[in-house]
């Protein structure tokens, strides 16, 4: 493995832009229903920032913050969290995907159930894109030996 | 040999530059992906699901069918890249 050449000037920037970055990210998810943006978009923004790091520093970094066992673990709850929603509403009574039914269980109307409801799914999007850019791009980057990480 | 794919590359393009002059004309509002659903979607959509973007309607609400696909495509990216890829010590 090849040495890491510290340089402050990239690495305080870095510390600097990631933090706002992973912000934007979040708003982007939250704020999919009004104005451009969603799931995908927000998590690959997150994933990004994840990116960034592992530039700006080393493997070690970015696997202190994402443990790899929990990367993986997120990348299959995200799809869960979507396929969950969509057997719950089953469970109540209606359609697969079919948000409005849960008003039952959340205290609001149904449109803004459906709301709600795709809320939801944008989230779980959100968490499986997320890890799985940062785990394409560490596999791929390092050729799956995730060379210089700790452990 | 070179020459005979030449002749079926011409006439694969010259096909389907044929097909395409069946299609409507660009924006026309008569075409009839602009009068199946989508003046539905349009107008229904922030009154029945609370969301003013009508993109993440279609695409989370309308469709949320097609967009789990879309995840389950990622997810098995990711998890394919971590089987062939990955080599612990």
């Amino acid at each position: 493995m090849k040495e890491r050449y510290p340089d402050v000037t990239i690495e305080t920037i870095c510390r600097l832009l990631i933090p706002p970055i992973q912000l934007f990210a979040l708003y982007v998810i939250a704020h999919g229903h009004y104005s451009p943006g969603g799931g995908f978009q927000g998590g690959c923004i997150l994933g990004a920032s994840f990116i960034m790091m592992f530039i700006a520093f080393d493997i070690g970094e970015v696997k202190r913050r994402m443990r790899e066992k929990l990367n993986t673990i997120l990348c299959a709850t995200g799809v869960l969290i979507y396929a969950g929603i969509g057997v719950i509403c089953l469970i109540l009574g209606a359609n697969y995907l079919d948000y409005g039914i849960l008003d039952r269980i959340l205290p609001v109307y149904t449109a803004k159930a459906r709301a709600l409801g795709s809320l939801g799914i944008e989230i779980g999007v959100g968490i499986a894109v997320t890890s799985v850019m940062i785990s394409i791009f560490l596999n791929i980057a390092t050729a799956g030996e995730h060379e210089g990480a700790p452990e | 040999m070179k020459f005979f794919a030449f002749i079926v590359v011409l006439f694969t393009g010259a096909l389907l530059i044929y097909g395409t002059i069946d299609m409507p004309d660009w924006g026309d509002p008569n075409s009839p992906p602009n009068r199946h659903v989508s003046p539905r979607y349009l107008e229904e959509a922030v009154e029945k699901t609370a969301t003013p973007n009508v993109v993440t309607a279609v695409l989370a609400d309308y469709r949320g069918y097609d967009t789990l696909g879309e995840t389950a495509v990622i997810f098995t990216a990711g998890v394919v890249c971590i089987i062939l890829l990955r080599r612990p010590k």
